[in-house]
């Protein structure tokens, strides 16, 4: 009998990461809009600045490097879960969120400055379109710190079970995945922006 | 019972079809009734296509109720073969015959798509007329550039001549059709689109907008007009007589949302008052007109 | 540029003054619903209306919900629809009718939004939900909470989108809402903002639901069941939730976009700021185009189901309907340019997008050939499904005929936006979607309630459908090519269009006939349910396995899980003399009620209401209530129900006890 249970608990996995894999693919799919968006009305500056002028490369850089870090720590995390050790993923898992929060509070601090300066979404159609396609990645981003927050209680309340380990691959697989979208962002925004594409 | 059943089934489409001929047969079903060389390809087009379909169309008809007759389960003397589920050929034909009659309307569409492109220009010994169109809340204007006339609600254009439209808008976007002349085209705010049509017959065709632009919308027609090349310069004689003059000043005025506008002309059409209309909604910094106007 | 104002928004005494036809609505919604109330309330039945459909997670109560909202809300859009012909009958030279113009546009916006998004795509996932899980032979979706919280969000976009006939106003912008006139500067009222979320709500559920059933088709079928013997319907879902699943990502974005124009003042859509309207254009038919598709295939699979059982045949050529299948998947996503051919792209992309159009015709034509050779050698049994089937084939080929008119830019020029237009989607849309879903509610009808509906007055209904639809939209086909054009409230009487327009009225009026019918054939059945009660499971001598258990399926659907060694595995088992195998029964585990996904729905009206008259708390609320209640199920340990064998039913016991 518990054997059964055991069974269906394996394929109800399976059918979980198959529908998270899915959601990935929707949410790819979502982004993919915005950079066509993005793409369309990039040169449209309504007489305003363009990313060329308005984007510092070294601060973007910054915030690349500490999120391809975040991604890393978070992968020792499953490292860690695997070998059963509880005390390590959470560490890993609070540096994982202290540099998810870091970039979150840079990229504010960047809109907040653009802002500041008489760059906001209403002056054109290009940062309508930045704001918002670097915008939903930063909300993914919160979305993302919200999830570590639960599974941190999760794991300091039941330990390492089956499901806060499920819990916990998928929550590597949503933030691998914001990763891979913010290369993106950095090359189509501001890379090419620099270079003046 | 049953005979007279299939009596009236026959009857009635019968009757209805016919009442509904001599009702159709007196009006003017413009699309069909073209009054120039482009609406008279494009009803060409429509008719060869029907036509096309057909050789669908007929056989979908005629099998489907042969089976339904043949096979309903009240005759039992008909053959019957529950597991009858493949054939070679008959598959090759499901897939062959729909492919070749598309292979076929294929090549017509990308003909006919370049042939009757609306920005193409149309050949003729006569020269070109050109008219800006701006779709306005909810009316239309047509200026004149190579006379500096205009006319709210009226177009005006020479038996036989070639006529190339500028089309703007200045509100939503709407679509202009005058469909005895040629086809829809839309118009877009910061954007110019074009339409080129001839009228090989005089008379006077109603043209309207097409896409839905807010409450006025229904009422957004106009009249245009065929007329000799005598009437044409009547038109811009009278049309100079008119005390209004179009100007950005004056045209801002106009530009106010009004429903159901009657007719009006201009004296004097100044030249920039196009170029401000879709300019106002020029956005970005490094396109300039010929790449706005699409080719 | 107004973002919060106030404790209520921008709600104030104004949002509640209507016209009196607008009144009119209210008062009879309202009435009703409060209609409604007292009823459950004096028979005593919301403990059971709320543990035995409102919590419920069975696929099968969930998919009779959404049917039971979606036939609401093609009544009212149907009535949207007759106001509309009434108003074009008589609203002619000096009578202007009984609409202004703007109530005019609100109501075709409200009709076509409605139809597709309330009416259409809630009879599909109702039929999918109860058809999908029966027909792979399993207990239950991959999600069964996921399904429910779905079903809740279309409940509540639902509601929100009537909401605003009685709060504000609706949007008169047409059913996709192009801007610039859908932008702040035209259309300054919230009616665009209901729009918005009303679609954005339920399409977050319409999301999760194709996630949802690609999974459920993936890994809870039968064993033996491998993909190339599924039934048709599954496949045509599977098709139909893949082209969800890739579009409706799009639409989200799209709406969000238009709404961060009108609520933070971007440039996406504007006319001038740098917006570029025609983008909206081409990301809504990026989305729109498959989703006329994601309503087709899944009547296609129904059709296909119901041609084979009827005809008692084998379905013809099962594979190329599989391969036409996901050739119209593939193909859905490369034509969405033939909406607007009129945008002067250029002759060479109208050219391209006009072909392809052209090519997606020759899948839908083999599977109409492949349904009429599944007729030859049948014996085929004329029961109300078929007879739709038999309107659907002859109505669909005409408006698929008109479709590859259209697809022909120069043509296009000419027809395009004229009524022509709305007769042929109208045909693809009502004669081939909405036929589809009534033949498939009535074939599965028995399956849920344990008795079939009384036959002869379905058979009416559809005639009353057929002959009306011809009344009502062969006019519109000639109107079309004489100048007339879709969204006109008025229009002047030298024209002709007059007589056309009230024969179409009347076309609304016999199809309103139809949906008498089909209601009176319901309570008809009701009343005889002893008489038609389904005895044997079986009523329609049907091939898949859903006829295989007792009518009505239980909770769990099958007691001991099939396996299946051939396409129609039951008409087979049929075929030899169905012999038990012996099989031990095992305790398993079914979903529990829960009342979370009520709670979510709620809190999702909640954000959207708020964000449609920027009430700023309640926003908040929502938004944090929804973490709340998503974190709360997460930490549910206990959420499954133990079935045993006390618990099955009597004849399911009987089976058991026969095989062991």
């Amino acid at each position: 009998m518990a054997e059964n249970i055991d069974l269906v608990e394996t394929a109800e996995s399976t059918k979980t990461y198959l529908g998270f894999w899915i959601y990935i693919m929707t949410d790819c799919i979502l982004f993919a809009s915005l950079f066509a968006v993005y793409a369309v009305l990039h040169n449209n500056t309504n007489g305003g600045h363009s990313g060329q002028t308005l984007f510092s490369m070294p601060y973007a850089l910054a915030e690349t490097l500490i999120l391809l870090t975040s991604s890393f720590t978070s992968g020792l995390t499953i490292l860690a879960a695997r070998r059963n050790n509880s005390k390590k993923v959470m560490l890993w898992m609070a540096i994982t969120f202290f540099l998810g929060g870091l970039f979150l509070f840079l990229e504010v601090k960047e809109f907040n400055h653009l802002i500041q300066t008489g760059n906001s979404w209403r002056v054109s159609g290009f940062l309508s379109s930045y704001f918002t396609l670097v915008g939903t990645h930063g909300l993914h981003i919160s979305i993302g710190l919200i999830w570590m927050a639960i599974l941190v209680f999760f794991i300091f309340r039941n330990g390492l079970s089956k499901k806060t380990i499920k819990g916990l691959t998928l929550f590597n697989l949503f933030w691998h995945f914001l990763d891979v979208i913010w290369i993106f962002i950095f090359s189509v925004v501001y890379l090419m922006g620099h270079v003046g594409l | 019972m049953k005979r007279i059943r299939i009596f009236i089934a026959i009857l009635f489409p019968i009757i209805i079809i016919g009442v509904a001929y001599l009702y159709l047969k007196p009006l003017n079903i413009a699309v069909l009734n073209p009054k120039g060389e482009i609406a008279l390809r494009e009803k060409n087009l429509l008719l060869f296509a029907s036509f096309l379909s057909l050789f669908v169309l007929v056989p979908v008809y005629a099998l489907l109720i042969t089976f339904a007759i043949k096979y309903n389960e009240k005759n039992t003397k008909a053959k019957y073969s529950p597991n009858f589920d493949r054939s070679r050929t008959i598959e090759a034909l499901c897939w062959g015959i729909p492919a070749i009659l598309i292979i076929l309307l294929s090549i017509v569409t990308w003909q006919s798509s370049h042939e009757l492109d609306p920005y193409k220009p149309i050949t003729s010994n006569n020269p070109t007329l050109n008219v800006e169109v701006v779709a306005m809340d909810w009316k239309w204007l047509f200026i004149y550039p190579d006379y500096q006339i205009a006319s709210v609600n009226n177009l005006t254009i020479p038996i036989n001549t070639p006529v190339n439209l500028k089309i703007t808008s200045d509100a939503p976007m709407n679509q202009i059709w005058i469909p005895q002349l040629a086809g829809q085209v839309m118009t877009m705010p910061g954007m110019i689109t074009q339409l080129n049509l001839i009228g090989n017959t005089k008379g006077s065709y109603l043209g309207r907008s097409t896409n839905i632009s807010g409450s006025g919308f229904a009422g957004m027609t106009f009249k245009t007009n065929v007329v000799s090349d005598q009437d044409f310069n009547s038109m811009i004689a009278m049309s100079r007589s008119s005390n209004k003059i179009l100007n950005i000043a004056s045209y801002q005025q106009l530009s106010k949302p009004s429903e159901n506008v009657p007719i009006s002309y201009y004296s004097y059409a100044s030249a920039d008052v196009f170029s401000y209309i879709y300019n106002k909604y020029m956005s970005s910094s490094n396109v300039n007109i010929s790449s706005s106007m699409g080719n | 540029m107004i973002y919060f104002a106030g404790i209520l928004g921008l709600l104030n005494v104004s949002a509640f003054k209507h016209d009196i036809i607008q009144n009119v609505g209210v008062a009879v919604m309202g009435l009703s619903a409060i209609f409604a109330i007292l009823i459950i309330t004096y028979m005593k039945k919301w403990k059971w209306l709320f543990t035995e459909w409102l919590t419920s997670l069975d696929p099968k109560k969930i998919g009779l919900m959404y049917i039971f909202v979606a036939v609401l809300m093609l009544l009212k859009a149907g009535t949207d629809a007759g106001m509309m012909r009434l108003q074009q009958s008589i609203s002619v030279g000096n009578n202007q009718g009984f609409l202004s113009s703007s109530h005019y546009q609100q109501i075709f916006s409200a009709h076509g939004t409605t139809m597709i998004f309330f009416a259409a795509m809630g009879l599909m996932f109702g039929l999918i939900n109860i058809g999908v899980p029966l027909l792979i032979g399993a207990r239950d979706v991959a999600f069964p909470f996921l399904n429910s919280v779905s079903f809740w969000l279309f409940v509540a976009g639902m509601i929100l989108l009537n909401t605003s006939l009685a709060v504000g106003e609706f949007s008169g912008a047409g059913w996709l809402a192009y801007p610039p006139l859908s932008e702040l500067q035209f259309s300054p009222s919230v009616g665009v903002d209901y729009w918005i979320w009303s679609l954005q709500i339920a399409g977050i559920g319409s999301l999760l639901s194709g996630i949802n059933f690609i999974v459920t088709i993936l890994k809870n079928r039968a064993k033996g069941m491998n993909l190339m013997k599924m039934p048709m319907f599954v496949w045509s879902v599977f098709g139909s939730m893949t082209l969800v699943v890739l579009a409706f990502p799009i639409l989200t974005v799209t709406i969000t976009l238009l709404y961060l124009d009108r609520f933070l003042g971007m440039h996406f859509f504007t006319a001038g700021g740098g917006g570029n309207p025609m983008m909206y254009v081409n990301l809504i038919w990026a989305w729109g185009h498959p989703e006329v598709y994601i309503l087709i295939l899944p009547a296609f699979g129904i059709f296909s189901e119901i041609v084979a059982t009827f005809s008692k045949k084998r379905l013809f050529g099962y594979t190329s309907m599989v391969w036409a299948i996901w050739a119209i998947v593939l193909l859905s996503f490369t034509v969405w340019l033939h909406h607007f051919f009129t945008m002067g792209s250029g002759s060479d992309v109208n050219g391209f997008f006009g072909i392809m159009t052209m090519v997606i015709a020759i899948p839908t034509g083999v599977k109409i050939f492949n349904w009429i050779f599944t007729m030859y050698r049948g014996r085929i049994n004329f029961s109300s499904p078929m007879i739709y089937f038999m309107g659907f084939i002859l109505l669909f080929s005409i408006g698929g005929v008109a479709g590859v008119l259209l697809a022909v830019p120069p043509v296009d020029f000419q027809l395009n936006n004229s009524l022509f237009l709305v007769a042929h989607f109208h045909s693809m849309i009502v004669s081939g979607v909405l036929f589809g879903y009534f033949a498939g509610i009535t074939y599965w009808f028995p399956k849920i309630f344990g008795f079939t509906l009384k036959d002869i007055i379905g058979k009416y209904a559809a005639y009353f459908w057929i002959i009306g639809f011809i009344f009502a939209f062969v006019p519109l086909y000639i109107l079309g090519i004489m100048g007339a054009t879709r969204r006109m409230n008025h229009y002047s009487n030298d024209l002709g269009f007059q007589p056309l327009f009230i024969v179409a009225g009347l076309g609304v009026g016999i199809i309103g006939l139809g949906l008498f019918m089909q209601v009176l054939q319901i309570f008809v059945s009701i009343i005889k349910r002893k008489q038609l009660q389904d005895k044997t499971g079986d009523p329609w001598n049907g091939r898949t396995l859903e006829w295989s258990i007792k009518s009505p399926a239980p909770e769990y659907n099958y007691a001991i899980l099939p396996e299946v060694k051939y396409r129609d595995q039951f008409w087979e088992d049929k075929q030899i003399r169905y012999k038990m195998t012996k099989k031990q029964f095992k305790n398993f585990n079914v979903p529990k009620n829960s009342y979370l996904g009520l709670v979510i729905a709620f809190l999702a009206f909640c954000v959207g209401f708020a964000a449609i008259w920027h009430i700023l708390l309640l926003f908040i609320f929502g938004i944090v209530g929804i973490l709340i209640a998503i974190i709360y199920r997460s930490l549910d340990e206990n959420t499954l129900k133990m079935i045993t064998f006390d618990d099955l039913t009597q004849e399911d016991k009987l089976r058991l006890k026969g095989s062991n």
